[in-house]
């Protein structure tokens, strides 16, 4: 039998504020365990939220982002329920009126054709702190840190048929997102979380199948795999003629399985009810207005405008602006360089050969943004080579020096002095009085080879064709 | 005059004038609690370092001319679920025996600010449930008129300390009539302000949408100077609003001529003991005297409220009290083995019975398949009950009523009856639920001398009409100056 996936997902995305969502503590990532909390945060007794208005403002830049209409009669709720982590002992969150409704991103679908996976709603919550389990003291400990950090909850319709459109929708929310600067989308620092729910069913049927939630996955890659797995330990089930049963599943990346958390029957009654400590928030069509006016350009936007009025490869482009970071390097550099070619080329050709082969993602790029541009400018115009230029690229990626400073430094600069390139050409000639001669005997690569030689001594520093042509004259 | 014949505003004139330096006032003061406390027990810490130590900086503020307030150098006794920095703030309850706050309420803020002396914390029912105190976890305070009776809850502590002269003046808490109703039972005046104009930032939550700070005082002039100082829009409280200036000066005006008052006919019905109906027709002729026009009208929603009022009530208190775990501050169970242990013993030892008894109830009629029958239903009886008076306010500047439908208790009796006890609510929880304002005043005493209450309610923010009228009422009554003989 034929089957069909169907996914929804949940996001949940930090917001970049610079302060908590009811409380003035700082949202940085990192920091010594428990310093970014106050007696807000931490839920003592007699305190009260205040709710941080720009939480309200990156929401509703969401909502415009991603299609969604804006609800403008807003309120939070409480979600009750007890663990270590979330010292008020509730969340507040938004369950009856969300902040954003029935918006859409659009990916590729199965045909190729433009595919609109629906967003249900996108609703404003505080995050929880963090247990970090200590199996040397075999104890847990808590870290408030994260408790209290705003967080958009993007909830999909079950309108995805596989891992790539499940992918391709990740990329383009998160491009999104950090596009309109509300949030920086580090999935390792858990800035970004997806949960899949997932079902199967035959193809054709119309009804859905039980589904199951999966969480923990930490990469796009691990969301591919894991959906993969599940999908067909689904199918098996199912084709053996079991049930699935619907539960909550932990994806183990490392083993490459999930296991199940909890089932159904397990599932907490949050005992919702309207938050009383936050009035209700109106927003007017005057505050959407300039929000939508204020949008900056937006991912799609930006790839036309390249492949239309800098001529880049549609290829190219689908790489730059799905990431902000590589947007920006790559603005940069073309305000640096004036050659919008160039500077996509080293992008997408050594800058993209890095990042793969150090496992490192755009947006943790360390260096300088100025230095590719000042690069491609030491290359272009000849005070480099190519093959320096490399070189160099490789020390501004992992050291973040200064090209012209390291290229100076390291005597990298081209030999430009003709005279001086003679020179060395004709100590090379003298040295290699055979390969001369079965050059003149007619042997063609023996002339590679004093080539090779030249290049050499003149530690590759040399225009090629210089080279050539100046060992060329002299052999006659 | 003696220092403890004074009311507050008239110990601030003579702290201001010289006359009584603010070392004396305290000596007055704790010399008088050493003394009688250990019979009433109204309070469950005094700080008596902190304040001996505040009273030089402030008696600097004052001969200075720095500190203008007509309360500077006041002392005051704060209710035990309004939290005081570096001094512990208990609510009455076992599990919070050793809490000390690291912060402020706001209201603490803006009394010391004003140069007031905070001298103790004041019992209270646990967690500001119930309506007799006897619900403390440090045991019952009793009434100053009857030490066999309850002095009513749950700011217990406030209404009978001052009643007693062991605080001048006091902040209470009201979630559901816990300034009103106990300042009936002990003789003394008690604002509830409307929702949103005192900060609750700082208020141990019992329940967020219902509970509010006031003051209790021997004088509607002590409460009005009192309420002008702690209101006002915080920062730091998202529902507190933003409000015309209240001026104390403005509310002491004593003038009811013209004035149009209502009483709803549901508020003496069936119920109600006779002595407290003599007392408040009695009142409402007062009024007649004093050229107020007083009329009654019907109010059938009234018996709607306390359905509404405990399941709202409950609902936010279950959830405002699950943090309350053990791990973080408060009591932990030295019998528990691991976490989970740890979490339900504390729990279990930590509080109450009636704390238990609203945290289950809470947390029955907010469970998914209960949701709609009891919680969306209190939801709509709110909007009712907000409508009805509304309606009153179309026709009436202020609302008149009893504050309870009898007078203080025998200590003991409510407790076996939990029901008995919140039907003694009636005529409060719906002042709470439309959140209104309403001051409690003395209007009489029943055949066996204990105190009766009137209740003044008035329309959103119209806390200065509800003080003038009460204002007008003392000014041609005795009530308050009657004061308890002590044991």
């Amino acid at each position: 039998m034929e089957w069909e996936i169907v996914m929804g997902l949940e996001v949940h995305t930090e917001l970049s504020t610079k302060t908590k969502i009811f409380c003035n503590c700082s949202t940085q990532f990192g920091g010594e365990p428990n310093t970014h909390v106050c007696e807000i945060c931490s839920g003592m007794p007699g305190t009260l939220p205040l709710l941080n208005e720009n939480v309200v403002r990156y929401a509703v830049r969401t909502g415009v982002a991603t299609n969604c209409e804006i609800t403008q009669y807003n309120k939070f709720d409480r979600k009750n329920y007890f663990y270590p982590d979330l010292p008020k002992a509730y969340q507040i969150s938004q369950l009856y009126l969300p902040i954003c409704r029935n918006g859409y991103i659009e990916v590729t679908g199965g045909d190729g054709s433009p595919k609109r996976i629906r967003i249900h709603e996108i609703h404003m919550e505080e995050d929880a702190g963090k247990l970090i389990h200590d199996e040397w003291e075999d104890c847990t400990m808590v870290d408030y840190n994260r408790c209290g950090v705003p967080l958009l909850e993007i909830v999909s319709e079950p309108d995805f048929r596989s891992a790539a459109e499940v992918i391709e929708y990740l990329e383009r929310l998160s491009a999104v997102l950090q596009y309109i600067g509300v949030s920086d989308c580090k999935m390792q620092e858990g800035s970004l979380r997806a949960d899949v729910n997932l079902s199967v069913r035959p193809k054709g049927s119309e009804k859905f199948g039980v589904r199951t939630e999966m969480k923990n996955m930490n990469s796009f890659k691990a969301i591919g795999r894991a959906i993969e797995y599940e999908a067909n330990r689904q199918i098996e089930l199912l084709e053996d003629g079991k049930e699935v049963v619907q539960e909550t599943r932990r994806w183990d990346d490392g083993k490459g399985v999930s296991v199940a958390m909890r089932s159904k029957e397990d599932a907490q009654d949050y005992k919702y009810f309207p938050e009383p400590d936050i009035p209700p928030i109106e927003i007017s069509d005057e505050y959407i207005e300039q929000i939508r006016n204020a949008m900056p350009e937006l991912p799609e936007a930006k790839k036309r405008r390249y492949i239309e009025e800098l001529g880049l490869p549609e290829y190219d482009t689908g790489i730059i602006t799905g990431s902000i970071y590589l947007v920006k390097l790559f603005e940069k550099t073309v305000e640096i360089t004036n050659n919008p070619k160039d500077s996509a080329n080293w992008i997408m050709g050594e800058l993209m050969k890095l990042l793969n082969d150090t496992q490192t993602l755009p947006e943790n790029m360390s260096f300088r943004e100025e230095s590719l541009g000042e690069l491609i400018n030491l290359v272009n115009s000849g005070k480099i080579n190519r093959g320096t230029g490399k070189k160099v690229l490789e020390k501004v990626f992992c050291d973040n020096v200064d090209p012209a400073k390291y290229v100076e430094e390291n005597n990298l600069a081209q030999v430009t002095d003709t005279g001086a390139i003679k020179a060395v050409i004709e100590e090379v000639i003298a040295n290699n009085e055979k390969s001369v001669n079965e050059y003149k005997g007619g042997k063609t690569q023996a002339f590679q080879y004093l080539i090779g030689q030249s290049m050499r001594a003149l530690r590759g520093k040399a225009p090629a064709a210089e080279v050539q042509k100046i060992l060329k004259e002299l052999l006659g | 005059m003696d220092i403890l014949e004074m009311t507050a505003t008239q110990l601030g004139a003579a702290v201001k004038s010289g006359e009584v330096t603010v070392k004396q006032a305290l000596d007055a003061y704790f010399e008088k609690i050493d003394k009688y406390d250990k019979t009433y027990h109204c309070y469950n810490t005094l700080c008596r370092d902190e304040a001996y130590k505040r009273a030089e900086e402030v008696q600097k503020g004052i001969d200075s001319k720095t500190l203008t307030s007509p309360l500077a150098g006041v002392p005051i006794g704060i209710k035990d679920n309004i939290c005081t920095k570096d001094i512990k703030t208990t609510c009455s309850s076992k599990i919070l025996e050793n809490f000390v706050p690291p912060y402020n309420a706001t209201v603490v803020e803006r009394l010391e600010k004003a140069g007031m002396i905070v001298i103790g914390k004041l019992n209270m029912d646990e967690f500001a449930m119930g309506s007799t105190t006897e619900t403390s976890a440090t045991g019952a305070t009793h009434n100053p008129w009857d030490i066999q009776k309850v002095p009513g809850g749950s700011s217990g502590g406030s209404a009978a300390a001052v009643s007693a002269g062991l605080a001048v003046a006091a902040l209470g808490s009201d979630t559901g009539g816990s300034i009103r109703q106990p300042c009936s039972f002990c003789g003394v005046t008690g604002l509830k302000p409307t929702y949103g104009s005192v900060s609750r930032y700082g208020l141990v939550a019992y329940a967020s949408s219902l509970d509010q700070i006031g003051p209790i005082g021997n004088t509607v002039e002590d409460c009005a100077n009192l309420f002008e100082i702690i209101s006002g829009k915080d920062e730091k409280d998202g529902t507190s609003m933003e409000f015309p200036h209240f001026s104390a000066e403005k509310a002491l005006a004593g003038n009811v001529k013209g004035v149009k008052i209502g009483i709803p006919r549901d508020y003496i019905g069936e119920g109600i003991a006779e002595d407290v109906k003599k007392a408040v027709l009695d009142a409402a002729e007062t009024f007649k005297s004093l050229g107020a026009e007083v009329e009654l009208f019907d109010m059938p929603i009234v018996k709607y409220a306390i359905p509404a009022y405990y399941i709202i009530a409950c609902a936010e208190a279950c959830s405002n009290l699950s943090r309350y775990d053990g791990i973080k501050y408060g009591y932990k169970s030295a019998n528990a083995r691991n976490l989970r242990e740890t979490y339900i013993k504390s729990r279990s030892e930590g509080f109450g019975m009636e704390v238990k008894r609203r945290i289950m109830l809470g947390n029955f009629v907010l469970s998914s398949g209960y949701y709609d029958a009891y919680y969306q239903k209190a939801l709509k009886a709110k909007k009712l009950i907000q409508q009805s008076f509304f309606e009153a306010f179309e026709k009436y500047d202020m609302v008149l009523g009893p504050v309870a439908p009898t007078t203080a208790l025998k200590m003991g009796e409510s407790l076996s009856d939990p029901l008995k006890m919140y039907l003694g609510d009636i005529y409060t929880v719906m002042v709470n639920i439309a959140g209104v304002p309403s001051v409690s005043a003395p209007c009489g005493f029943d055949r066996e001398g204990m105190p009766v209450g009137m209740q003044l309610i008035g329309k959103p923010f119209g806390e200065t009409e509800i003080l003038n009228a009460a204002k007008a009422f003392e000014d041609a009554t005795d009530y308050h100056t009657k004061k308890p003989v002590l044991k």
